[in-house]
């Protein structure tokens, strides 16, 4: 244990930018996720503008778009590459990296009890080649030839031939190499998470005693480590069809009058390859949330969370099936529709898990002392867009329903509310409920108040009424619906929805506020403001390198004794040993 | 300059309200901390967007329920209707009976100061029947959709009409397979001149060859006289091309069977498709550049086309636009074929016009096309 406590002298490199410190590392996630944020929020805020006034002029797209937008009015090119790029961040770098990275850092050494991270120099380099990823996808904003511009999912051989579209060019290239940095970064993060809850867990510290916050983020790392080399794999072999005259996936083309080398190879298995990472990554976004907001909805409700054994098994069935799920987003390729049942069949099973965690949920709150904070109202929030959203996926899933809406956009509302908000909802939770740990300070109360239900709404607002735009036939991506007659009467639903957007935009600038001033301003924390029982809130205050002063503490008993019977207190902190008598929790 | 100013008041505004947010605090003694007032009005408010959410709900159906696909115009496509009016059904009484538990709850159990939470862990009896009845329900689910699934993909095509859909960049082709109700040989590679879809037959051979060597030969004439040697390499490339691509057609032709050469024969190649109603149609797929996505919603049909390969999907219309246009009370009424899938910057206006027409105006129409067949072209 020793040797753990004695650290180097640090400088400012060493401190704030090179740091191999854990909880700076979680910052460093959680600060470059957020301006990735703001950047995806505002490119949605832009196509907005587009969806609600099509082919009107507006100097809001000129002077962010420029040549772009030639007289105010945004070019088909670039509305593509904002709704790739918007994918692209949200998905990977705000919901993966930003949320994975800020909480894995910061909870997993806190919460089993370690020191730091088992190789802190692996964490720092996770960091800085997603910094570095970010910095590619960044540059390839501003590329002659406008960045990559496919749709996140990037399908060749649109996105292999750069004669297909300006998007498919250098931005093209640079989003893949951005991609195989940010991949590289993923594997280095969740080796080193999985290592650390097997290896670094303090004395007493059983796997039935983990926080559940530990055990979604550790399946998370796993589900990570099986899948996103999948993706290097298909990137890499897009990467040789682009550049080196390969073809894996493209095959007898003809595009701008010129017949393509290219012969015998098959774009539906770059699919396969994509979706085989691109479902996982689905609860590669939303486990860490459900794993944040568990922890914060029991302390919170002063209670322990309802079935934590049916909660972890729940968390492992939904990893198990997300992986062979990933032919639900391929019925309608051409695909053998024998595999399409099969497909059905295991995707619709996912809903049983689901089904268990909500019940859990309520039950949870079911006769607490429910304590409101912003964290509390998120994770509430939560729930209801996991429920509001999974339950579309009964539709999704169901191969003979999905012909019909199949890329339309009740997909985009589905995914937008079950994923997209859910995992939103669930970062923001926790970056209310862990702030005091990250910085000492409190955030502003009211001000998160006034931030919580402005976003709440408006997430409503924005993804509910796309429901209807989708059953009434409207595909996504659509640069705007006025080539088609029968989608006329739907631009009023786009206005509402293009209303919201922008002003749930609007909203977040409350929190940036509130973040960045607390950080310097807040009222200074108590070590345990929120009465929690787990390890992290024993460390002091004052965020040492290292955690604890002294020794590691034991533990002695599960994370959720709350409002114990024949306790003193309505929570008892997992390093108090059990009393004569008391039984433990199992 | 006025946008920075914009922003900075807006934080300078923001900071004040903070501040004042600070010391009224300070004055009434409070602590930037949850009290029985704040979990008072979060309550309250949480049951209100609880019932909002659910008049939102309401709302947006009575508003906007009839501009959604209403009735479907294929045979298939009631039983898919049936399937999702089962689904949708279940999908909005739960949604309609969580959604109030949930916020009910919250509200319900608000936190107060004198108030215990209860220590309950786990229920073994509550997480079976949980666990259960959703398995029972989706079990059920699972099978009734199989069911419809397999009613769409494996009907009986042998009496179906063979029609070729052919997408590019942005726009729809029609290949009707003519009298032997089979669709010729094609390849994009061979994409030339009226020729839009590549069909090679046995009859167009010569001229398809004759055609590439007149190109060659003239190339040839051309190097003659050319002195420059940048040039003549650009030349000889091209001519390196042409012969190559003279050397797969000649291929072509030995390894294609006969009569799918001669099959091509009689294809009409038209923009616009016109379908008896009543009628089974068997589309085949095609695509000669990106992945593009056909989709007929008012058939409840989409199937993607995937350069390299085909695609294919079975269905029978039965409304015939006129009585549709009736049916919607629309003159203006027409059904359409529109790419689903991104393809490029005009994906957004890649569409054509289908027509379904009773058999005698679809055998009239067909009739009047014989300037567009392969062999006249």
């Amino acid at each position: 244990m020793s040797e753990h406590e004695h650290h180097e002298k640090e400088n400012f490199f060493t401190k704030y930018v090179f740091s191999l410190d854990h909880k700076m590392i979680s910052k460093q996630f959680l600060i470059t996720g957020m301006i990735m944020g703001v950047i995806a929020m505002g490119m949605s805020a832009l196509f907005r503008i587009q969806l609600a006034n099509p082919g009107e002029s507006s100097s809001i797209l000129s002077t962010f778009l420029g040549r772009w937008a030639e007289g105010g009015v945004m070019s088909p090119d670039i509305y593509l590459s904002l709704v790739t790029i918007h994918g692209t961040i949200m998905v990977f770098f705000v919901l993966t990296g930003g949320l994975s990275g800020t909480f894995a850092n910061l909870l997993l050494p806190l919460q089993v009890g370690a020191r730091d991270m088992a190789s802190g120099f692996m964490n720092m380099l996770s960091y800085w080649f997603f910094f570095a990823s970010c910095v590619v996808m960044i540059i390839s904003l501003f590329v002659q030839s406008g960045p990559a511009g496919a749709g996140w999912t990037i399908y060749p051989p649109l996105s292999a031939v750069p004669q297909a579209m300006s998007g498919s060019g250098l931005g093209m290239t640079l989003w893949l190499v951005s991609m195989a940095l940010f991949i590289v970064s993923s594997l280095l993060g969740g080796l080193n998470y999985i290592v650390t809850v097997l290896n670094l867990r303090t004395e007493g510290m059983s796997m039935t005693r983990l926080p559940l916050t530990v055990w979604a983020l550790l399946v998370t790392a796993i589900l990570g480590v099986l899948s996103f080399p999948v993706l290097l794999s298909a990137a890499l072999l897009l990467i040789f069809d682009r550049s080196f005259g390969t073809s894996f996936f493209l095959s007898d083309i003809l595009v701008q009058g010129e017949v393509l080398s290219h012969a015998g190879g098959n774009p539906i298995l770059f699919q396969h390859l994509f979706w085989f990472l691109g479902h996982p990554e689905v609860y590669i976004v939303l486990l860490p949330a459900l794993g944040l907001t568990s922890e914060i909805i029991a302390t919170n409700s002063r209670k322990p969370i309802f079935g934590y054994r049916a909660m972890i098994g729940s968390i492992l069935a939904i990893a198990f099936l997300s992986f062979i799920v990933w032919g639900h987003h391929m019925f309608i390729t051409g695909m053998n529709p024998f595999l399409g049942s099969v497909f059905v069949f295991t995707t619709l099973l996912i809903a049983i898990p689901s089904a268990i965690k909500v019940f859990n949920y309520i039950a949870t709150l079911w006769r607490g002392n429910l304590q409101f904070t912003p964290a509390m109202l998120f994770s509430i929030a939560l729930v209801s867009t996991f429920i509001t959203g999974g339950l579309t996926g009964l539709i999704l899933g169901d191969s003979a329903l999905d012909i019909n809406v199949h890329d339309t956009y009740f997909v985009v509302a589905h995914f937008h509310i079950v994923m997209g908000l859910s995992a939103i909802f669930g970062m923001l939770a926790g970056v209310y409920h862990w702030f005091p740990k990250m910085y000492g300070r409190l955030m502003n109360l009211k001000l998160g108040y006034a931030h919580f239900w402005g976003t709440f709404i408006c997430a409503y607002g924005t993804f509910f009424p796309m429901h209807f735009l989708g059953m009434a036939g409207l595909p996504r991506r659509y640069y705007s619906n006025t080539a088609f007659p029968m989608f006329d009467n739907l631009l009023d639903i786009n206005e509402v929805v293009s209303f919201f957007a922008i002003a749930g935009a609007l909203f977040q600038v409350i929190f940036f506020f509130n973040f960045f001033y607390s950080i310097f301003r807040g009222p200074i924390s108590s070590q345990n403001p929120w009465k929690s029982t787990t390890l992290e809130w024993t460390t002091p205050v004052e965020r040492i390198h290292g955690n604890w002063p002294g020794d590691i503490p034991s533990v002695h008993r599960w994370a959720y004794d709350y409002s114990k019977p024949g306790m003193d207190e309505d929570f008892v902190p997992q390093i108090v040993p059990l009393k004569d008598g008391e039984e433990e929790h199992h | 300059m006025i946008k920075v100013l914009f922003v900075l008041v807006i934080v300078v505004f923001l900071a004040q309200i903070v501040r004042v947010f600070e010391i009224s605090s300070k004055i009434k003694n409070t602590k930037n901390e949850v009290s029985d007032s704040s979990n008072n009005i979060n309550g309250i408010f949480l049951l209100i967007s609880g019932i909002g959410l659910l008049v939102f709900f309401f709302w947006q159906r009575a508003e906007w329920m009839d501009q959604t696909l209403q009735i479907s115009a294929s045979e298939h496509g009631p039983i898919i209707d049936a399937l999702w009016d089962t689904t949708m059904g279940l999908i909005i009484v739960v949604f309609l009976l969580l959604t109030p538990l949930l916020f009910g709850v919250a509200f319900y159990f608000r936190g107060r100061e004198n108030r215990k939470a209860s220590y309950i862990t786990h229920n073994n009896k509550l997480e079976f029947f949980w666990t259960a009845i959703p398995a029972v329900i989706l079990l059920a689910l699972i099978s009734y959709g199989l069911n419809v699934w397999g009613k769409i993909v494996n009907q009986d095509t042998s009496d179906a009409m063979v029609i070729e859909v052919y997408a590019k960049q942005f726009g729809w082709t029609a290949r009707y397979s003519g009298l032997d109700n089979t669709l010729g040989a094609a390849n994009v590679r061979f994409v030339g001149g009226t020729n839009e879809l590549g069909v090679i037959t046995e009859n167009t051979k010569d001229k398809q060859i004759k055609d590439l060597e007149d190109k060659i030969n003239k190339l040839e004439n051309d190097l003659i006289t050319i002195s420059s040697a940048g040039k003549r390499k650009l030349i000889q490339q091209r001519i390196e091309k042409l012969q190559k691509k003279k050397n797969t057609l000649l291929t072509y032709f030995i390894t294609t069977p006969k009569e799918n050469l001669i099959a091509g024969e009689d294809d009409i190649v038209v923009k616009e498709l016109h379908l008896p109603v009543g009628k089974k149609v068997l589309f085949k797929f095609r695509s000669q550049d990106v992945i593009h996505s056909a989709y007929l919603p008012h058939f409840r049909v989409q199937m993607n086309c995937v350069p390299g390969t085909t695609t294919q999907f079975a269905f029978t219309p039965t409304i015939t636009t006129k009585d549709m246009k009736k049916e919607l009370d629309n003159d203006a009424f027409e059904y359409v074929l529109l790419c689903n899938k991104i393809c490029g910057n005009a994906h957004y206006n890649m569409q054509m016009k289908v027509v379904v027409e009773t058999e005698e105006e679809y055998s009239n129409w067909l009739s009047n096309q014989t300037d567009k067949k392969i062999i006249n072209l």
